[in-house]
């Protein structure tokens, strides 16, 4: 693991009116590597993941990208350190096709006109090299399935060449093999090197992918859990802020009906 | 977690949803084609095995030409040499159009069953209007009724296009008769009460439209003012200020020599001139679409059979050239007309081809993914709602110079109604991200037809305004049930 971290969050804080949605979050991201982002609902993950891709920006706090200080006050502004943030949805426009979406926002002209040839070869290429099979390029976005939408906006994301990928829940509402998929896909952009911010509610997802666990709870730190070394149980109590909580009571329940038996 | 993705066990269902798809729209042309390499009907399980075997094979096994109706050549490759780039993309899942003209008809055939209509509709419709009135009057498809309606189509027509950018981002603009009459009324002020010279009265008419809709764009897009009621005030404020601008005179008539009546009075009489047109299109377009091909060759990714491109050129070629032979039959190609399609032409391109088009795509498709990936939303739903009233103003001058006047009663009426209707008639959805600006054409030669139809029988109005809504309705039934078969056929 490299020393400098790609991303460093140092002290984030955020206020909403009355609520204080983030105080003093640290977060750190090295390349190669995959954090998992996990925490209930209402926890600050969205917020912190806004902080970053320059939608919503923090009151308080630095981040610091390969070792500097940087602002980040718009998404153009994340967009331009190498920040690629791919949203649960919203991120695709139905009517348009594949080559068209990869493309959005960053089209290759000729001369003033749309180089079209060369956005095809260039969108074949690069889902080529992501293992990414779709029916075809040149059909709408709304043909395709949940799971190929969902690659096809992590390939978007990989056009800009960026160095740290955010993924908002990319599997929540996914079948069990385009999951699988997406999953795939998150390794493959370790394996090229970058770093991986995953957030999810699933915890075998995160088993099965991520490095690295980092928790937050109300809005701060709940602690950072290496995946190999920790406890699917462990994460659980420090999201919900106790090793006495429903899950744990569930599994106490249910093993106490199976030593009795 | 290191599933291959590309393992049989992984993937029979989409396949064979896939197959059935082909197999579908296989029988939905009602030819006799097979779907899948074995040449079997029952595509799903050849289809499933074949593919699964090695996407390579059937790639090469289409480069190499084996023109059969069988082959499973994913898309068209035409040539034998085959970029690795394209055979590694090409996937067993993909709907399979076959090579050739028989390919290009079945996918037509599945497009349409899919509800991708386009212009099929109005096509057929036109068709149909014409077959009528010409059935009833002879004269209907006369050289000179046919040159009135080329004429007649001009204004308004140009007022459509700015509607159809509108359309597209998925909003309306009210506002477009009233911009169009107060074009004229301020034309009219400054070159004929004022003495100013022609080109800058024309200047500052166009610029008060583009002015005008920049500034609804502005309320709409930047304060957040639904545009339906933006527009709607306009339609009111800027009838008002027309009348101001008129003031007691009423009616101003413009010179019968002016450049502004040239333009809808003008005919190149020398025959050579619409043929030339007609044949310059015919070979521009033949120029593109092989120049298009042979670069997609070269970067070896799909490109169009020479086959398909060669209908595509028979059929342009045959419209231009009936189109040209019925004007010079009368007084030759109207400027009207040549202004207008060249209009067309540049719209077209700027909507397909250009960066600003793919934006506005992307806001009507899907606002927020237009914003996320980085596109200004407000300049664009500002940018086109100026260019809606640019347009607005070029159809007032149109109309004006046709009939050589602006008057109080300049875009009012139903004028807006039919800018509007010419429009969905032609094809362009209302709900936003679906249509091409030639539906403006298609669509007021449908008002127009009728219009002139319903005139040369001696119909009254009345009867006209209620076929002419029927017809609005149907476009309107059309494309809300198109776009319900494209979401069940997961293509909404």
């Amino acid at each position: 693991m490299t020393a400098t971290p790609v991303l460093a969050l140092r002290g984030i804080s955020k206020r909403f009116g009355a609520v204080q949605a983030l105080t003093d979050v640290e977060l750190e991201v090295h390349a190669g590597e995959v954090v998992a982002l996990v925490g209930d609902n209402g926890a600050g993950k969205s917020t912190l993941v806004k902080t970053i891709a320059g939608v919503g920006p923090a009151d308080d706090g630095v981040i610091e990208w390969r070792g500097e200080q940087v602002r980040v006050e718009r998404p153009h502004d994340a967009q331009a350190l190498g920040i690629a943030t791919v949203y649960q949805d919203l991120a695709l426009c139905d009517n348009i096709d594949v080559v068209g979406n990869l493309f959005l926002g960053r089209e290759i002209t000729r001369a003033g006109i749309l180089d079209e040839v060369e956005m095809e070869r260039r969108s074949r290429e690069l889902l080529e090299t992501l293992s990414i099979r779709i029916p075809s390029v040149r059909i709408p976005i709304a043909s395709l399935s949940g799971g190929q939408r969902q690659t096809v906006a992590i390939a978007r994301s990989m056009l800009g060449e960026p160095g740290l990928v955010i993924l908002d829940e990319p599997t929540a509402a996914l079948g069990v093999e385009q999951t699988a998929q997406v999953l795939d896909l998150v390794e493959r952009l370790r394996e090229r090197g970058l770093a991986v911010v995953l957030i999810s509610h699933n915890m075998a997802d995160v088993k099965a992918v991520a490095d690295r666990v980092a928790v937050l709870r109300l809005g701060r730190n709940n602690g950072t859990f290496d995946v190999a070394t920790t406890s699917q149980e462990d994460i659980i109590s420090a999201i919900t802020g106790a090793t006495d909580n429903a899950v744990t009571r569930r599994k106490a329940r249910t093993s106490d009906a199976e030593d009795q038996k | 977690m290191t599933t291959d993705l590309n393992t049989p066990a992984d993937e029979p269902e989409p396949r064979d949803h896939a197959a059935t798809t082909a197999a579908e729209a296989d029988a939905g042309t009602g030819t006799t084609g097979t779907t899948g390499s074995t040449g079997t009907t029952s595509g799903t399980a050849s289809a499933t095995t074949e593919a699964t075997h090695s996407a390579t094979e059937t790639a090469s096994a289409a480069a190499t030409g084996a023109a059969q109706p069988g082959s499973s050549a994913a898309r068209p490759i035409k040539g034998a040499p085959v970029a690795p780039g394209a055979v590694a993309a090409i996937d067993p899942r993909l709907l399979v159009r076959e090579r050739g003209f028989k390919g290009y008809l079945q996918e037509f055939g599945r497009k349409l069953r899919g509800g991708e209509l386009g212009s099929v509709p109005v096509v057929v419709g036109l068709a149909i209007i014409w077959a009528v009135f010409q059935w009833k009057d002879s004269a209907f498809l006369s050289p000179k009724n046919l040159s009135d309606l080329s004429i007649y189509i001009v204004g308004t027509g140009m007022i459509s296009v700015g509607i159809v950018l509108v359309l597209l981002l998925g909003e309306i603009d009210l506002s477009v008769g009233s911009v169009s009459g107060l074009a004229a009324a301020i034309l009219a002020v400054l070159y004929v009460n004022e003495g100013m010279s022609e080109w800058l009265a024309i200047l500052i008419a166009l610029s008060a439209g583009a002015a005008a809709g920049a500034l609804h764009g502005f309320f709409f897009a930047r304060i957040g003012v639904p545009a339906f009621v933006v527009t709607l005030a306009g339609l009111l404020a800027w009838n008002g200020l027309m009348l101001q601008v008129l003031g007691t005179t009423g009616t101003i008539n413009l010179d019968r020599d002016s450049f502004i009546v040239y333009l809808t009075s003008h005919y190149f009489v020398y025959i050579a001139v619409a043929y030339g047109v007609a044949g310059l299109a015919v070979a521009s377009f033949l120029a593109a679409q092989l120049l298009d091909a042979r670069r997609r060759q070269a970067a070896g990714v799909p490109s169009r059979p020479l086959s398909e491109i060669l209908v595509r050129t028979a059929v342009l070629a045959v419209l231009a050239f009936a189109v040209a032979w019925r004007l010079n039959e009368y007084k030759g190609l109207p400027l009207a007309l040549l202004i207008f399609l060249v209009v067309l032409i540049a719209y077209d391109v700027l909507l397909r081809r250009t960066r600003f088009g793919r934006k506005v795509f992307a806001v009507g498709g899907g606002v927020e993914a237009a914003r996320r990936a980085g596109i200004n939303v407000t300049l664009v739903r500002i940018t086109v709602f100026a260019i809606s009233g640019l347009m607005a103003s070029v159809g007032g001058l149109f109309i004006a110079s046709r009939i050589a006047a602006a008057n109080q009663g300049a875009g009012t009426g139903n004028l807006l109604m039919e800018a509007i209707a010419a429009a969905v008639i032609g094809g362009t959805s209302l709900f936003g991200g679906r249509g091409s600006v030639w539906s403006a054409l298609l669509g007021m030669l449908v008002i127009g037809s009728i219009a002139s139809g319903m005139a040369l029988l001696g119909i009254e109005a009345s009867v006209q305004y209620m076929i002419t809504g029927g017809v609005l309705l149907a476009a309107v039934v059309i494309d809300s049930v198109s776009r319900r078969t494209q979401r069940s056929a997961g293509r909404g």
